[in-house]
């Protein structure tokens, strides 16, 4: 590869990007209470600190119960809109897609806070199901995304062949339709996941008294002895978060090959 | 059979209704919010304007909007200047083959925790952190600078590198999608690589820088915890103040007027530049287009923000304060509408 | 599944019955009344330029498009309501649709999922079927990884598999390259002569329309303009439309005269050829005594070289404007003495023929009988 400016500027940008990431490991097994240079040696004390702190077990527990529950009901409700505005036409579409579409661009207190009041309007007490609620409204355009995708890959006369040779409709989406989406679905529910796991805002709005983890990672970052212990609970997400993907990107690989198409870029 | 649009409507309507109901409703709810006021925890639900008054008269929000606006605007500026060379090696210097893993090395650490990421960069800017440490064992400095945390700097570069993969991405696919023989046309009609670049791949390229802007600019002007952790109080921004409305002042409607009011800036402010730039651009293809249609269009620009600016520092003395803010921006965006009616889509795509 | 393999109806009954298809798109009126019989172990081609309606006719048959009048029948049953899963045909897709998830033999199989046949007599209906495409090896094969022949085999395959009483063929060969297409055009006259199904070609390429088809329906902007075998269609086409979009044709103004009652002959004259005569029967309705145009094809007009002579005296002359020189074939545009325009004239090339020269003056021999008034 030549060495231009070009390169040379893409290259920094990537190191800088990097950057932060790969500080965490360094603090996580450093032996030292203060997260500054120089390093003070290694150890493993902070990992294993992690293990005996309870709350930070019940807000792991909380995160993946919402993760979880999150990322089938976007994929779900993704899958419904993505079908509908790859195959069909109908009045508005454009302006009920973008509408759908709206909290990817929307700041996330604005969606929290609208929440928030409605709840407190409503005398609802907030918790883990209205946090379910609030992650599926902002999952839900990232499903699509991806689905629309799968959808829009498929030649649609593989689902008329389907049907010529015999298939009802119904036996159509599961023996073609359903098959030649998975790997997106797969990938839907991957990185629905992952947003999930991630989001701050709407879980620190919504959380009440159970927290999530960003929350409860948010709430260790005021006392400077814990943090430490945060690096090492950070290190462990970053992995976790970076498999998660991968694997999704994996399955959206696996996806196009299958449909016989040319990979043409990411997610996004 | 039933009709094609039934179907459709029929099977993204479970999804059009969830939005309706956790998006459109809250939205309504906070806007209705916005015209009652609390005392102490009951709302008062009688029609006042009160809340806009106040949020628009008083100092602290007018600065902290304006701050959050500019903070945004820089943030946008850096993301998407440094973010093009990028998408531009990406699109015309990396082999086909290896684009994905390129975009996929971009994306990952877009994915990966939000809050710990700008937690590193507090470590990163820190008086004893690698930064300033870096910097002194080099001999740049002789003691650590203090202008880079805890202050409206360190928001803006923090938040730059949070966004990084928002605005590479758009960028990206817009200049993928510009067809290769275009370039090989320029050059064979005998401009160089670089105006080749001005003068197509630049153009083509707008509507990706465009959507990069609005994709960057819109949730930055949002952002929580950046400036929580790395801003300290010169770093401060609009929505730092609404959380403090609701659950610490206990002003639900204040914290939901402040709200509304950033959407409707912000929705003013983007219809503002890009109403502009259409005009301006006409404006330099009218002046005969070239370098002195660039300078037309320049210095209708400058004169424009330089008026506004003066409208804006002096209006509201002059006129009643909350409402002098009110007819200036109803102005402004009435000004806007009008160029995007009467003005058609140009060259640029913008 | 439902195709019933019932008797095979005698060749030449109609199977397709279609009276008054009418389809609106919206306010775009596609299919403005096509009425006509399709008959049983026919090669039938819808040809017609894209936009025509011709795949929409298609589709109408195959269930996929709901007509918005009129009636499509097949095998004597009115298909009103009839969906794609319930029609006796089946498709060859202009992507061929092959499914990229399942192996060739899994496609080709794919609608035996329903019939009541045991596995073990599936899988030699199977093997059957892909033998008689000639991809009997490539069973095992994944889809995706076929050349642009194999796929249209395969989706050949899987259609026929069925034993479907019409066998729709959506531009199947307009993906392939030129060679690969004229391999294949042979392949599916040989392929419809084996089965004696039905086949319902839709395409826009008339020469593979004419080399194909027992009958040809020419389309245009929703309505079919002639119907009739390749020859006829080529060379009596009835209207200048037809007779422009099929082959290459010249058309020259002449002049109806008046003739005496019962004469059974029309009596013209043509501008650059002279006076002519033709048969009656090419205008059942008569022609009008006045301006008309005349068809003629560039292989109906001969140039004389010298000492030449045409039969009967049938000569005319002009000026070479153009030579196009093919190897095989000479093409020359002759201003005609008296002409509007210049006619083209294909000549092969023999041993000891010379080829004209541009601006040369030629003599033509013409006949009468090659001439088409479109009336």
């Amino acid at each position: 590869m030549k060495l231009t400016p070009l390169t040379v500027f893409a290259g920094l940008y990537l190191l800088v990007l990097y950057a932060p990431i790969a500080l965490l490991p360094l603090f996580a097994f450093n032996d030292g209470t203060v997260i500054a240079f120089p390093l003070q040696g290694f150890t493993l004390q902070w990992f294993a600190a992690l293990l005996d702190t309870p709350a930070l077990h019940e807000a792991t527990l909380n995160s993946l119960i919402i993760a979880v529950s999150t990322s089938v009901f976007a994929t779900i409700l993704g899958l419904f809109a993505a079908r509908a505005a790859t195959r069909y036409n109908f009045p508005a579409k454009g302006g009920i897609v973008g509408f759908i579409m709206l909290p990817l661009v929307l700041p996330e207190v604005i969606v929290a806070i609208s929440l928030l009041i409605v709840l407190m309007q409503l005398g609802l007490d907030s918790g883990t199901w209205s946090i379910i609620a609030g992650h599926t409204l902002i999952c839900t355009p990232f499903a699509i995304a991806i689905l629309q995708g799968s959808f829009s890959n498929m030649d649609r006369s593989l689902e008329e062949a389907a049907v010529d040779l015999g298939e009802t409709p119904w036996s159509t989406f599961r023996l073609i339709t359903l098959p030649l989406v998975t790997p997106g679905i797969i990938a839907s529910l991957l990185i629905c996941f992952t947003i999930s796991l991630d989001e701050f805002i709407i879980a620190f709005f919504l959380s009440g008294n159970e927290p999530t983890l960003p929350v409860y990672l948010w709430g260790q970052l005021r006392f400077p002895a814990r943090l430490p212990v945060v690096m090492a609970l950070g290190t462990i997400l970053v992995i976790l978060s970076v498999l998660l993907l991968v694997l999704a990107e994996t399955f959206r690989r696996r996806g196009l090959k299958r449909a016989g198409l040319k990979d043409t870029g990411g997610f996004l | 059979m039933r009709s094609e649009a039934g179907k459709g409507l029929t099977l993204i309507s479970p999804t059009l209704v969830y939005a309706l109901l956790l998006l459109a409703a809250p939205l309504v709810s906070i806007v209705l919010l916005s015209f009652w006021t609390q005392n102490f925890l009951t709302i008062e639900r009688v029609f006042t304007t009160g809340n806009y008054a106040e949020a628009l008269t008083d100092p602290l929000y007018r600065e902290l909007m304006l701050r959050s606006l500019r903070i945004s605007g820089m943030v946008t500026l850096l993301t998407v200047a440094l973010a093009f060379p990028v998408a531009y090696y990406i699109s015309f210097h990396v082999r086909p083959d290896r684009k994905s893993l390129w975009l996929f090395l971009i994306t990952i650490p877009f994915w990966t925790s939000y809050l710990i990421r700008v937690f590193l960069w507090r470590v990163i800017l820190a008086y004893d952190g690698p930064v300033n440490s870096g910097l002194m064992a080099v001999g740049l400095i002789d003691e650590p600078l203090s202008w880079i945390l805890y202050n409206a700097n360190a928001v803006v570069i923090t938040l730059a590198h949070a966004f990084a993969p928002f605005a590479i991405l758009p960028i990206f696919v817009s200049l993928e999608k510009i067809d290769r023989s275009l370039l090989e046309a320029s050059r064979d009609l005998g401009e160089s690589k670089a105006m080749t670049f001005l003068r197509v791949t630049l153009p083509l390229a707008m509507p990706g820088v465009l959507a990069a802007v609005l994709i960057v600019f819109i949730p930055t002007v949002g952002d929580y915890v950046t400036p929580r952790l790395v801003g300290g109080s010169g770093g401060t921004m609009i929505a730092n103040m609404i959380y403090a409305q609701i659950f610490d002042l206990n002003d639900r409607p204040m914290g939901a007027t402040l709200a509304v009011l950033a959407m409707m800036i912000v929705a003013m402010v983007l219809l503002w530049g890009i109403s502009r730039l259409r005009f301006w651009l006409w404006l330099a293809d009218r002046a005969g287009g070239g370098v002195k249609g660039m300078a037309v269009a320049l210095a209708a620009a400058l004169a424009e923000i330089v008026a506004l600016r003066a409208l804006f520092v002096l209006g509201p003395a002059l006129l009643v304060a909350g409402a002098g803010v009110i007819v200036l921006l109803a102005l402004a965006t009435a000004g806007s509408i009008l160029i995007f009616l009467r003005l058609p889509k140009g060259r640029w795509g913008i | 599944m439902s195709q019933t393999n019932g008797p095979t109806l005698a060749k030449g009954q109609p199977i397709i019955t279609l009276e008054g298809v009418q389809k609106y798109y919206g306010d775009y009126h596609a299919l403005r009344g096509i009425s006509a019989e399709i008959r049983a172990g026919e090669f039938f081609s819808l040809l017609g330029p894209s936009g025509c309606g011709k795949t929409t006719l298609l589709r109408a048959i195959a269930g996929f498009e709901d007509i918005s009048g009129g009636v499509i029948r097949l095998d004597g049953r009115d298909m009103e309501g009839v969906p794609p899963n319930r029609r006796p045909t089946n498709m060859v897709f202009q992507s061929y649709a092959i499914f990229p998830h399942m192996s060739v033999a899994e496609n080709v199989g794919f609608g035996l999922r329903r019939s009541s046949m045991s596995s073990d007599e599936k899988r030699r209906a199977v093997a059957e079927a892909l033998e008689m495409v000639g991809l009997g090896k490539f069973g095992a094969r994944a889809a995706h990884a076929l050349s642009g022949g194999q796929r249209q085999r395969v989706a050949l395959a899987r259609a026929l598999i069925l034993k479907p009483k019409v066998l729709l063929l959506d531009e199947p060969l307009s993906a392939l390259d030129k060679k690969m297409r004229e391999v294949m055009q042979v392949e599916l006259i040989k392929l419809q002569r084996e089965v004696g199904i039905t086949f319902i070609l839709v395409t826009h390429d008339q020469e593979e329309a004419l080399v194909m088809s027992d009958r040809i329906a020419v389309m245009f902007e929703g309505e079919i303009a002639q119907l009739d075998d390749p020859e006829t269609l080529y060379r009596r086409p009835n209207s200048r439309r037809v007779a422009e979009f099929i082959g290459m044709m010249n058309f020259l103004p002449a002049r109806v005269l008046p003739t005496g009652p019962g004469g059974g002959r029309i009596a013209l004259e043509v501008a650059g050829l002279g006076p002519a005569e033709i048969e009656a029967a090419q205008c059942p309705n008569g022609a009008n005594v006045g301006e008309a145009e005349i068809g003629v094809r560039p292989e109906s007009l001969t140039v004389l070289y010298e000492g030449q002579g045409a039969e009967g005296g049938r000569e005319a002359e002009g000026t070479v404007k153009e030579v196009v020189y093919y190897g095989d074939m000479t093409y020359y545009d002759i201003l005609l003495d008296g002409a509007p325009a210049p006619v083209r004239v294909s000549m092969r090339n023999m041993p000891g023929r010379r080829v004209l020269d541009y601006g040369a003056r030629a003599r033509l021999a013409w006949d009468p009988r090659a001439m088409v008034l479109f009336c």
